[in-house]
């Protein structure tokens, strides 16, 4: 026992505890958010059954078990002494009982009053584009109000219908979304070439007529789309169907509001895997619903990589040029230590004060100044004087900038002294030598350094609130619109719809798997961005071995 | 042929050298364009970088510089000897001055060269004299004279601002009469009325007045007639029951708060809100150190009175309930910036701030809830200055001539002392440290004070660095002294990894999932954090009772891997085991014991959620550094310990960790300087309430989030625009001590090592 002690071992064991903790933490958390980002998608039973709470009338439930917690009696006061002495605790459990125009979207029920729990094959689960889930059965399929399918082959006509429903709401999205959408834009853009004109005191008729009949041409072009859009608008609302509520309560839907219907109950084992998949891809193609609590996060997804690639054209040269300098070009002296700790040290700088940086400095004096001097006609509607895409790349550009900065002259020093030299006894100048063989060499490092920046610029989210991130943006910063890329828009963002989503919005616990789902999207991102360059760092260490063998 | 041969051979020789030649030119003219092209790319990327620092102190510089009086402009103000001026005021865009004269005459002039607009009189009778005069501070330009019978008129100076046919702005002044162009009897018997006090709301006015040695109070209402448009005016007379010889009469601007004080300081404080009922509230005296008072003044907002005393001193008082609810007219702070007696003080509408004149001439400006002294002017104890309703602009009038001026003034608000100390704010019991931004209602005062939210960010790094450094440290050890290579390169990416998780899914997993878990599992939690580490030490001591041929066949320096299943089991066990720990100790219910036994408020998400979350995001920081400097000892150093018969346990204690320790304190001065900074996980896995309070039960608000949540609603260039750029640039300056220090350290060490 004593020289077990002395031995110093119950140290050394309560440092590698440590180290255990560490670890468990990162897998404890990895594992938590993949289970409950991907679990999401799975379809689940659903359930029917009778809930009754002593002392108050049965009620007959349907919906998913969402999640089942144990609670300590002596927590629950108000049925305390209804149940059996003996108890210790109970399951309870949280039902996502869907259909929110009618009722709370979940009910949380204690399992001793649950009974004759079933789960029926005929059950439809539909996602629908307001009110989130509905869970029922479909009695009734309507066309212009009259019945065209009723019994069991309801079901058959409904799943027929909504097929045909989805290939008209595309053609409806893509009027709206594209023809309607790029008109106004250029509606939008004439009205403001006129104003222009006025500003500057120019008279000239011809450019006068010029705007005049582009917009005539709009407008007939705007009404045509609009006309069409009403036809297929009248085709999209012909059909209905009747859908039964737990308890018997019916509701008359029309197709226009469903997205699909499933019987969950009904599938097997590949149905679910086939419905799995769909799901998850709709989850990375499909724009937000419901205040972002439900569909995709395909905007997010394309904002943060837009934004990133910005970033990532900006910063690797600069980052380049100034690590190329402080280590090859500049006197070492004093003054370039100074500088190199200086920068060490932003790489330190809390993200926010970035952030408070860019909304001050890119936004209000650099963005304001262009909006004076190059869009008169638009103000007091600014366009480069408000966040939006272009400073968000730039403001995160310089956050990461250290990084790069700090990988890429950590690659140079490595470069053993024989190589330089060799080049230039050959009679190289110091560019060439630099073109030709260092940076070549030290490729790999600038290559981690730019990967940790498009980590680190991929996760950060609190300076982008700042210049930037909104929680909807109506049009994404890339359409067919004329420049095509349009920079001074605001953008969506994986980090920040978490944040929007899990914190901000009125439906947290509806919109707590959309949350679990988004984190694991962007965890994979990072960890994977990581370990390529954690991958690509350990090659290079290995070529270095080489070398100075 | 030969011949022609060399010659061509020559030629050749010639030709190559000179095409060699200006290929080298070219060569080198390339050199030179890529260093200057590089040097010019680089010194650009520094430049940008340093340029955070200068653009956050730059747009922070505002809030400190002192107010500037600018001198617009100084004419004649055609006024004859026996008349003087009795207000002066200024349009919002200070284009046109008005002055009123105690003859009863009003003219409105051009601010930029005194020409005159329009000439006015008050329909003043027969041989009437003004005798007393108020302004009614809060609505600019709403004024009433008395006269030598007893009678009163109010009226008020109106721009109407039209645009002309070229679109240039036209503003036509003229002197209106809200209740009426009739007089008001203020007294019946024709006493001349000696002082006054007027205030105005939508339809009624109330005058406190004196005569003949009485004080009452006139309450004016206003009915207009039922057809026609003529204003009717009820006046209703309440005689104050006071002994008082007041020399000042002041009135709040809500109507409810009447001052009487005489030069002795002796006051009075009435309740005037029902007008025809009025209270005596309190009776105090104002004087300090036995000093007259010479000047008295309420400030905007209608709480604060300025008193101003014969030994250039102004104090600042208002009503401060005390334990049984009673309020209490107390002194707060003194202001001076000379030693003549006051003449008077000039209240801004608006903001607290106020202008005295004194004997000497010296006008100073202050801000009172800043307890700060903006700036000084010096004019001439005959002045008399009138303010725009912006207090942009500022008239004098002095011996016949008016000057005009441009008073930039814009953050008078802001002093050292109001933001690192405790300020006693209007409607508070005592001094605190309050940050409050914005409010519901529009006369409400910011409170913006750096103490809590800087609290708060030292509160949530203490925590996070009381959960971070054992582990991280204590991991560093074992990763660079005792654990196996293989291991080694599986760790050390998963902590890069774990330093890499974006802070918001760590403050989302925080605030979503942890916080509502924590708070239902307190004593486990407890349990687990106090019991993890006596496991290991029992898990060793097994460990070593094991038989030496089962030992044998793990090869040392795998403990971390054989710990992490009894990790999971421990934290299981134990979590379990809290509900049961909860049911004996705290009555089955921890948050209550809380927050009735102990008597602390507890909220989901508290520092303990913070401390944990945040304790993640720091740990691979510190972990990473110290690990460094640990492994980074000279391997010489702990062999000639082994060799000298330590075990390896006493050569990490006497021998690595004391040449490693500054690395090592380096190493938590970078996660310190990583925690103050981070933001997501605050904003998230905190209630960002400002509170001042240690209590790990309760939530916090740092400076970076408090940046994030208050910046996109921050009108631009105002107040609390720059405050939170100041915020800013204190976040940046604390982290940037903080990583200089540690990096300064580490490059000490660094020397150290080689050197030994």
């Amino acid at each position: 026992m004593n020289t077990w002690y002395k031995s110093g071992m119950p140290w050394v064991w309560m440092s590698a505890g440590s180290v255990g903790i560490c670890i468990a933490l990162v897998i404890g958390m990895l594992f938590l958010i993949a289970t409950k980002g991907l679990v999401y998608f799975w379809p689940k039973k659903v359930i029917e059954a009778v809930y009754k709470q002593p002392g108050s009338e049965p009620v007959k439930i349907i919906g998913e078990i969402y999640d089942e917690e144990k609670v300590s009696v002596n927590k629950l006061e108000h049925i305390k002494n209804i149940l059996p002495s003996t108890t210790q605790e109970i399951v309870r459990y949280r039902i996502k009982t869907g259909n929110r125009e009618v009722q709370p979207d979940f009910k949380i029920v204690e399992a001793p009053f649950l009974s004759e729990l079933t789960t029926p094959r005929d059950i439809v689960m539909l996602e629908r584009r307001e009110w989130g889930n509905a869970y029922g059965r479909i009695k009734e399929v309507l066309h212009n109000g009259s019945v065209v399918a009723t019994g069991s082959e309801a079901w058959q006509e409904f799943s027929r219908r909504v097929e045909k429903q989805k290939v008209l709401f595309d053609q409806i999205t893509e009027i709206e979304k594209d023809e309607i959408s790029s008109i106004n834009y250029y509606r939008d853009k004439n009205k403001f070439r006129f104003k222009k004109l006025e500003l500057n005191g120019d008279k000239d008729q011809a450019k006068l007529d010029k705007i005049k009949k582009d917009q005539d041409e709009l407008d007939i072009r705007f009404n045509a789309a609009i006309q069409k859009l009403s036809a297929l608008q009248k085709q999209f609302n012909e059909d209905s169907f009747v859908f039964e509520l737990a308890g018997g309560k019916t509701l008359t839907l029309p197709f226009s509001k469903v997205i699909g219907g499933y019987r969950p109950n009904e599938m097997g084992l590949i149905a679910r895997i086939w419905f799995y998949i769909e799901k998850f891809f709709a989850f990375l193609s499909d724009v937000p619903r419901e205040a972002n609590t439900e569909g995709g996060v395909f905007p997010c997804i394309f904002g943060t990589v837009m934004m990133v690639f910005i970033m990532s054209i900006l910063v690797t040269p600069l980052g380049i040029i100034a690590a190329l300098y402080l280590r090859e070009y500049a006197k070492q002296g004093p003054l370039t230590q100074l500088i190199r700790i200086a920068v060490n040290n932003l790489a330190g700088v809390p993200s926010i004060v970035y952030g408070v940086f860019g909304l001050g400095f890119f936004v209000y004096t650099v963005g304001g100044s262009i909006d004076t001097i190059f869009y008169p006609e638009v103000l007091p509607r600014p366009t480069f004087g408000s966040p939006g895409l272009l400073w968000s790349s730039i403001t995160l550009a310089i956050l990461t900038l250290p990084v790069v900065i700090v990988s890429t002259e950590e690659g140079l020093t490595r470069i053993p002294r024989a190589i330089r030299e060799g080049s230039l006894a050959l009679g190289a100048t110091k560019a060439e030598t630099l073109w030709r063989t260092v940076m070549p060499i030290a490729s790999p490092a600038m290559m981690t350094g730019l990967i940790l920046a498009v980590a680190r610029a991929a996760g950060e989210v609190a300076p982008l609130m700042l210049v930037g991130v909104v929680k909807l943006a109506p049009d994404l910063p890339v359409d067919a619109n004329f420049p095509f890329m349009h920079l001074e828009r605001k953008f969506m963002h994986l980090g920040f719809h978490i944040y929007d989503v899990g914190f901000q919005s009125p439906n947290i616990e509806a919109a707590r798997p959309i949350v679990y789902a988004t984190a694991f999207l962007l965890v994979a991102i990072i960890i994977f961005l990581n370990l390529a360059a954690i991958m690509i760092r350990n090659r290079l260490r290995e070529q270095y071995k080489f070398n100075e063998g | 042929m030969s011949n022609t041969d060399q010659l061509s051979a020559a030629e050749l020789l010639k030709e190559s050298i000179s095409a060699s030649s200006r290929r080298r030119a070219f060569r080198m003219f390339l050199d030179r364009q890529a260093k200057f092209f590089v040097a010019s790319g680089g010194i650009f990327v520094i430049v940008v970088l340093m340029l955070i620092f200068f653009y956050l102190f730059y747009v922070t510089l505002p809030l400190f510089k002192s107010a500037k009086i600018e001198d617009k402009g100084r004419y004649s103000s055609l006024t004859k000897a026996d008349e003087s001026t009795l207000w002066l005021g200024l349009d919002e865009t200070g284009t046109v001055g008005t002055r009123i004269l105690s003859s009863g005459k009003a003219f409105f002039f051009n601010t930029a060269d005194g020409s005159i607009i329009r000439e006015e009189s008050l329909p003043l009778s027969g041989n009437q004299q003004i005798t007393a005069f108020s302004a009614d501070g809060s609505r600019s330009g709403n004024m009433a004279v008395a006269f030598s019978d007893g009678k009163a008129l109010i009226f008020s100076c109106e721009y109407n601002v039209s645009y002309d046919k070229k679109g240039a702005r036209v503003v036509s002044p003229s002197i209106q009469y809200p209740f009426g162009e009739t007089q008001i009897e203020l007294n019946a018997e024709g006493n001349a009325i000696n002082l006054m006090a007027y205030r105005a709301r939508e339809d009624e006015a109330a005058i406190a007045y004196t005569f003949d040695g009485n004080i009452a109070i006139a309450e004016v209402k206003k009915e207009t007639a039922f057809l026609s448009d003529a204003v009717e005016t009820k006046t209703e007379i309440t005689r104050l029951e006071t002994q008082s010889k007041a020399d000042f009469i002041v009135m709040n601007q809500g109507i409810s708060k009447l001052l009487l004080t005489e030069k002795s300081g002796q006051s009075q404080l009435f309740n005037i809100r029902d007008l025809t009922a009025p209270v005596l509230a309190e009776e105090i005296n104002l004087s300090r150190n036995g000093k007259k008072i010479t000047a008295i003044q309420i400030l905007s907002g209608g709480e604060s009175f300025i008193t101003g005393y014969e030994d250039g001193t102004l104090a600042q008082w208002f009503e401060v309930s005390d334990d049984n609810n009673k309020k209490h007219l107390t002194y707060i702070r003194e202001f001076r910036a000379n030693n003549a007696p006051i003449l008077n003080v000039t209240a801004e509408d608006g903001r607290k701030c106020f202008y005295s004149i004194d004997q000497s001439g010296l006008m100073a400006v202050y801000h009172s809830t800043a307890h700060r002294l903006v700036t000084t002017k010096q004019l001439s104890a005959a002045s008399k200055i009138g303010l725009s309703p912006r207090a942009d602009y500022m008239l004098e009038d002095r011996d016949g001539q008016t000057g005009f001026y441009a008073l930039h003034n814009e953050h008078p608000d802001i002093s050292w002392s109001y933001l690192w100390g405790k300020v006693w704010y209007e409607n508070y019991k005592e001094p605190a440290y309050i940050w409050q931004s914005s409010a519901a209602n529009d006369d409400f005062e910011a409170k913006l004070s750096l103490v809590p939210i800087t609290f708060g960010t030292f509160k949530a790094a203490f925590y996070s660095l009381l959960f971070a450094v054992p582990i991280a440290v204590f991991g560093a050890i074992y990763a660079a002294y005792f654990m196996a290579p293989s291991m080694r390169a599986f760790v050390k990416p998963t902590i890069e990894i774990m330093g890499a998780l974006p802070t918001v899914i760590l403050g989302f997993l925080a605030g979503l999932w942890l916080a509502p878990y924590v708070e239902q599992n307190v004593p486990g939690l407890i349990c687990v954090i106090f019991g993890l580490f006596p496991v290991f030490v029992l898990t060793s001591f097994l460990w070593s009772h094991l038989p030496e041929t089962f030992k044998q066949k793990i090869p040392e320096g795998l403990e971390a891997v054989i710990l992490i299943p009894i990790i999971m089991f421990g934290t299981y066990w134990f979590l379990s085991f809290g509900p049961i720990l909860e049911k004996f100790l705290f009555a089955g219910d921890f948050r209550a014991w809380v927050t009735y036994s102990l008597g602390i408020p507890f909220d989901q998400r508290n520092s303990i959620i913070v401390g944990i979350a945040m304790g993640i995001a720091v740990i691979p920081t510190i972990f990473t550094i110290a690990e460094d400097a640990i492994f980074g000892v000279p391997g010489h150093l702990s062999q000639g310990s082994l060799a000298l018969g330590a075990t390896q346990w006493q050569t990490l204690v006497r021998v690595v960790l004391p040449t490693a320790s500054p690395g090592i304190f380096s190493a938590i001065m970078m996660g310190l300087g990583r925690a103050v900074g981070e933001t997501m996980i605050v904003l998230m896995a905190t209630g960002n309430t400002p509170v001042m309070d240690f209590n790990v039960f309760q939530g916090l608000r740092t400076l970076s989030a408090n940046i994030a949540v208050e910046m996109a609603e921050a009108e631009v260039n105002s107040t609390h625009f720059r405050v939170l750029f100041l915020s800013g640039l204190v976040l940046f300056s604390l982290t940037f001590i903080f990583n200089t220090a540690a990096e300064v350290i580490r490059h000490r060490l660094r020397k150290k090592y080689s050197s030994i």
